[in-house]
């Protein structure tokens, strides 16, 4: 019986476990509290939207063999230079997404090949090395932000100050370009549906690449590499690949964040967007050498959700705010409970 | 009194029984050797001397062992070596950013009490490094040895790091037995000649010296008594006196399986397939040195040796998994090292020694193991929906991996059953499908039937057989294991310290494999031929 | 005569190659000093005021570096996780202020409470690296941050109302959690001023603390040389060897941890007396981050540390910090750029050094 339990758990994964039952008691606590249940569930598909991009562009590095990708800020970057170009240029509504896609992309395809050929360079240290990485380039692109030369007064400080402003607002661009699209309402509940469908191609995408003979090749590349050198299949190639997939995922993520959000942060905005992403396909049930891209739906939605129902459920319980602190204990501790408890090895 | 005795030890591995009612002593002073062929159980018996975890983990062992008059069983490494028996490892339990005299004396080391330590405990006493140093000064000086104990170990040539490792058993005060494990493997000639007298020293003072060797010449130099393993049993104990090179090699090789006669077929084409000319191989452990080999179109080439010597090494460095110098002419068109991909479509595949590590995706399902290579290499099992976009074919296969399943009978539950959960046979079936779907014309075998059980044994090899027989394969089979190589190849090729050291025919002698293997064929097999 | 000249050659050679190497071991500081001396330039700062900054970090910063260097020779990497010991060095002083003990014996009732905590919170650490061999330094952030949460949980929501407290100076109005900044008016300075030397008007240089950091790399030189430490450098060196010789690896690594951690929550409190005010959720936060970019800056590496690169790397770390926003200011006409040159350098050296360190690994494992 013992051990039927200890499998079932094994199979399920504690961090899927703990937070599919944190999600069931908070919800069973709001219902108590009669919380809107409408507005909760609104409020879930949308985090649920915005989020699950930025987690889908773990899976590439995850698969290419570098495990979490925690140089994802760099993507973030590149993300954020295509949105200050389209706004700096004045475009407006879809066109200002797609400019800002447009530039961002082979910034992102560029950023991730030379973040590949370094990480070719550092294997088994590829996740301590690209946080820091990615600390470095977020503040030393602070200076950027500063100093660069854009003139759109609705990013430049309006007075006295020099350089961009921390929070960008994007109402003249493509603020709810993605959510506002075909979006319907069943009963309460608003359905964000170009966002969810926007992911749900990204997804197809993902897939049928994975059945790709590059995608088989990426795959076997990061479960073994000997063996697919054995295979004739160039191993280092195959990881830069990877590596180039998160971080265009990861700049296309980005946008599709902010633009449900409404603003862009630039500064040190972009630092510690790496872990939520990286606890969520973890809590999907991913490990550091496999995910699939139903980790990333189960887990993103089940993070998510539990931080939105967690929310109000605080704010009611107890004074002050409370989520943050819930998010980054639930977000660094499945971290580490993957670093601690890693088969592999 | 006996110092050392194993009484009828006997050890399985899931099943197998790797040691049967093994017997042997050790008295003081003596010098004992052990010999026997990889695999004849000599390490099974040195890791439950020194209570290695994995035998506990594998469910222990049965029978005695007995020091000093004491029936002992050790937990761990640590309980071995606090009860005096010391072992010198083959590979190096030095540490090279330590002096010589931290080496000899770690974790030992003379400490003295001062302030802290009276209040924290003995952790923190004072390391005392003038009494190390001198400490250590004795024992090498005891084994004349003029290397400057104050030398970090990190840059110094590997002789002397065998030395150092000796003198660490010298300096222990309890010391009664030490184990030498092939310490004269990475030697020069005269390095070696200083560590047999080193090593007599040490009996000479009255210790027991447990000597484990391939080199025969040496084992009958210096031992008093030598036992011989084969398959896990002793099959036989003899004195110095009664032994010979020629005797222990005999002894050491047995004959095991007969040959499977098969349609005997003689390789009828003399013209080479593939031809290795100073070809040299960087591979950690089984280094191959300026080796030169024609293999001939048709035939099955045994390749044989001693761990160690670099037979290993000769597949992994033609098929570019190891970096190698030299020239590879296939059908006298030479080709380029170090390009896997290229070699897979020069047609030749590869079924690696290391079936879990290199030869297969545990993890996936058969099919996928089967045919990712050919799909990589050939772009088979392809479809393209789009110009610039390929898919896997699913249909494709399941259609190609069904068929292997039936043809190779690789017993499992379906197409998608994931390899780990395969026994160890049926994998080795996936390894051999996945080289042959990509129609080589040579196939390298290493290790066939290595961690597999006797039955499926039989089945592999029949299978190769088939193979070349019915497919017109050349196959190239590397394998310790002397037995199966006569059982099936035309030709066996021995090699000894990186080198062709001869070709043989399966038919060939016991003692003539024997002596080969021991690299004393030209000195002795010469003669008597 | 052949020989002789061969001899020489290879002499020779052997000392340019000892040079070049001693060269690139110096060559992280020496780009430092360089830095720092092209910023004093732009700063233009008076040299006592200078003088006097850097005397009074040289006193209050080194002991949380020197925390960093027995995990390192443990072969544990560099220790992020003393966030944890900072945080037990600040519930001493959050326990002392609420009993208003003051003085130099308030901060050592608040070093005796420290040490407990820190021990257990060392231990934790340990347990948990041991469980994430050769994943030590992303292990200790990651930890790092999960304890800085946890930290907020506990004096944000349990302070106050699981566990009562009531101290209107300490508790935020609504009489739950602690304020942001608590006034540290009673240790303020007490450990810096009780032997301080005025040299000139605005230079002072505390001999107090600075024999109390002397003491402690005397004591770290003299631990090296006890058996545990030359136990924490075999297993650092080579854990497989070390535990075959039969030392307790993972007990000898859970020690440097601990100690580390000890170190930490001890330097936190000079570091925190000299202040004068606890930021209770920001004072702990970057500590990591500040000792091993310093540690760094000073050329050691993720497997070579030592005391004199702790205090070499202290200087110019602190250095940079005092110069940088002045010369940013003076330069572009923004003091921020500054700060975010001084961050962009911490994290920067960081990056390149176990960048560096992982690309010499990986390039040893290749050539094997």
């Amino acid at each position: 019986m013992k051990e039927r339990l200890t499998a079932a758990m094994d199979k399920i994964g504690l961090p899927r476990l703990i937070i599919g039952l944190f999600l069931i008691v908070f919800c069973v606590g709001a219902a108590i509290l009669k919380l809107p249940m409408s507005m909760l569930l609104s409020d879930m598909l949308v985090r649920f939207g915005m989020n699950a991009v930025l987690v889908l562009a773990m899976i590439p590095a995850i698969r290419a063999g570098t495990g979490l990708n925690f140089g994802l800020p760099l993507g973030v970057i590149c993300g954020l230079i295509g949105a200050v170009v389209a706004i700096e240029y004045k475009f407006s509504g879809l066109t200002s997404f797609l400019v800002a896609l447009g530039v961002s992309i082979p910034l992102a395809v560029l950023t991730g090949y030379l973040y590949g050929l370094l990480l070719n360079r550092i294997k088994g240290q590829e996740m301590v090395v690209g946080t820091y990485v990615g600390f470095s380039i977020v503040s030393g692109m602070c200076i950027f932000w500063l100093l660069a030369p854009f003139h759109n007064p609705e990013m430049v400080w309006a007075y006295g100050g020099t350089g961009l402003r921390n929070t960008i607002t994007l109402e003249s661009s493509f603020d709810k370009i993605l959510n506002n699209f075909l979006a319907f309402n069943i009963g309460q509940v608003q359905i964000p549906t170009g966002l969810l469908l926007f992911f749900a191609f990204l997804c197809l995408l993902l897939w049928f690449f994975s059945r790709s003979k590059s995608g088989m090749a990426m795959h076997v590349a990061g479960s073994n590499p000997r063996f697919a050198q054995s295979c004739g299949i160039n191993v280092n190639k195959m990881r830069i690949l990877g590596t180039v997939l998160s971080t265009v995922l990861a700049a296309v993520g980005i946008l599709v964040y902010n633009q449900s959000y409404g603003f862009l942060s630039l500064y040190n905005g972009p630092l510690m967007m790496a872990f939520p992403a990286a606890a969520a396909i973890l809590i999907g049930g991913a490990s550091l050498r496999r995910a699939t891209i139903g980790h990333v739906i189960i887990g993103t939605f089940l993070f998510q959700s539990v931080l939105v129902v967690a929310s109000p459920l605080f704010n009611v319980i107890v004074e002050g705010s409370f989520s943050e602190i819930f998010r980054g204990i639930i977000s660094n501790g499945v971290i580490l409970y993957a670093l601690t408890t890693g088969r592999e090895e | 009194m006996a110092l050392l005795e194993f009484k009828n030890i006997s050890k399985f591995y899931y099943g197998n029984q790797v040691l049967k009612n093994v017997s042997l002593t050790v008295h003081k002073g003596e010098i004992h050797g052990l010999v026997g062929e990889n695999g004849a159980g000599k390490s099974t018996l040195m890791n439950i001397l020194f209570g290695m975890p994995v035998i506990h983990l594998t469910g222990g062992y049965e029978g005695q062992i007995i020091l000093e008059g004491v029936p002992v069983s050790f937990r761990s490494p640590a309980e071995a070596m606090a009860a005096g028996i010391g072992m010198v490892h083959q590979e190096f339990m030095l540490i090279p950013g330590f002096n010589v005299a931290e080496n000899i004396k770690l974790n030992r080391e003379n400490t003295r009490a001062n302030l802290v330590s009276r209040i924290l405990g003995p952790k923190l006493r004072t390391i005392d490094v003038r009494k190390n140093r001198a400490d250590a000064r004795r024992a090498l000086d005891r084994l004349g040895m003029a290397l400057d104990e104050t030398v970090p170990v990190g840059g110094l040539p590997v002789g002397h790091m065998q030395f150092i490792e000796i003198a660490r058993e010298i300096d222990k005060e309890n010391s009664k037995v030490v184990v030498f494990d092939e310490p004269t493997a990475v030697l020069t000639e005269s390095e070696a000649e200083q560590f047999l007298k080193a090593a007599q020293k040490l009996a000479a003072g009255g210790m027991g010296v447990l000597f484990i060797s391939h080199r025969l010449d040496e084992i009958i130099k210096i031992c008093d008594r030598i036992t011989v393993l084969r398959d896990g049993e002793v099959v036989a104990s003899l004195s110095r006196s009664e032994a010979s090179v020629e005797k222990l090699a005999e002894l050491m090789v047995g004959r095991k399986i007969s040959r499977l006669t098969v349609a005997e077929k003689k390789s009828g084409s003399q013209k080479p397939i593939l031809e290795l000319i100073n070809f040299s191989v960087d591979m950690p452990g089984e280094r191959v040195e300026d080796l030169s080999l024609k293999i001939y179109e048709g035939e099955i080439l045994g390749i044989g040796g001693l761990a160690g010597h670099g037979k290993i090494g000769i597949a992994n460095g033609i098929m570019g998994l190891c970096p190698a110098r030299g020239t590879v002419l296939k059908n006298g068109k030479q080709l380029p090292l170090g390009n896997p991909m290229r070699m897979l479509n020069e047609g030749m595949a590869f079924v690696s020694e290391d079936r879990r590590g290199v030869g297969l995706l545990t993890d996936e399902s058969i099919e996928l193991n089967i045919v990712v290579a050919a799909m990589q290499s050939q772009n088979r099992f392809l479809k393209r929906p789009l110009p610039f976009f390929t898919l896997e074919d699913r249909a494709a296969i399941r259609e190609h991996a069904l068929k292997m399943i039936r043809e190779l009978d690789i017993r499992c539950l379906g197409p998608q059953q994931t390899v780990r959960s395969l026994s160890g046979g049926n994998q080795q079936k996936v390894c051999i499908a996945r080289a042959i779907t990509l129609s080589p014309d040579i196939l390298f075998v290493s290790e066939p039937t290595r961690g597999i059980d006797i039955g499926a044994k039989r089945i592999v090899l029949d299978l190769l057989l088939k193979l070349n027989r019915e497919m017109g394969v050349t196959v190239v089979m590397t394998s310790s294991e002397l037995a199966e190589l006569r059982a099936i190849c035309n030709r066996i090729a021995i090699v000894y310290k990186g080198r062709l050291a001869g070709i043989l025919e399966p038919t060939a002698s016991d003692l003539d494999f024997g002596l080969m293997m021991a690299g004393e064929y030209e000195q002795r097999g010469a003669a008597q031929a | 005569m052949m020989a002789m000249k061969l001899e020489l050659a290879k002499n020779s050679s052997v000392l340019t190659v000892r040079i070049r190497q001693k060269l690139i071991e110096m060559a992280v500081p020496l780009l430092f000093l360089v830095l720092c001396g092209i910023g004093a330039y732009f700063a233009q700062l008076s040299p006592v005021f200078l003088i006097n900054e850097i005397i009074m970090r040289m006193a209050r910063n080194p002991l949380l570096v020197l925390a960093l260097i027995i995990p390192v020779v443990a072969g544990m990497g560099m220790n992020f996780a003393i966030t944890l010991g900072a945080m037990a060095g600040q519930i001493g002083l959050i326990i002392i202020t609420h009993y208003e003990i003051n003085g130099i014996t308030g901060l050592l009732v608040a070093a005796l409470i420290a040490t407990p905590f820190a021990v257990l919170f060392g231990y934790l650490t340990g347990k948990l690296l041991n469980r994430a061999k050769g994943k030590e330094m992303i292990t200790s952030m990651i930890f790092g941050f999960f304890a800085n949460y946890v930290w907020q949980l506990f004096f944000l929501a349990f302070v106050g109302s699981i566990i009562p407290m009531r101290n209107e100076k300490l508790i935020l109005s609504t009489g739950v959690g602690l304020r942001n900044t608590i006034d540290l008016a009673g240790i303020r300075q007490s450990l810096d001023n009780l032997l301080k030397i005025q040299v000139v008007q605005g230079l002072s240089i505390p001999v107090s603390t600075l024999l109390v950091v002397a003491l402690f790399c005397v004591l770290i030189t003299f631990f090296m040389k006890t058996k545990l430490g030359q136990d924490i450098r075999a297993v650092g060196q080579n854990m497989e060897i070390a535990r075959i010789s039969g030392i307790d690896v993972d007990r000898v690594r859970i020690y440097a941890i601990i100690i580390s951690t000890v170190l930490a929550a001890w330097g936190q409190l000079i570091w925190l007396q000299n202040i004068g005010t606890l930021n209770t959720y920001g004072s702990h936060v970057q500590v990591g981050l500040f000792a091993v970019a310093a540690l760094l800056i000073g050329g050691a590496s993720v497997t070579k540390a030592t005391i004199w690169q702790v205090l070499l790397g202290t200087f110019l770390f602190h250095t940079l910090f005092i110069i940088s926003p002045v010369a940013g200011r003076n330069l572009v006409g923004d003091a921020q750029i500054g700060e975010f040159f001084r961050v962009f350098v911490a994290y920067g050296v960081i990056a390149v050094a176990l960048l560096l360190h992982a690309w010499q690994k990986y390039a040893s494992t290749k050539k094997l």
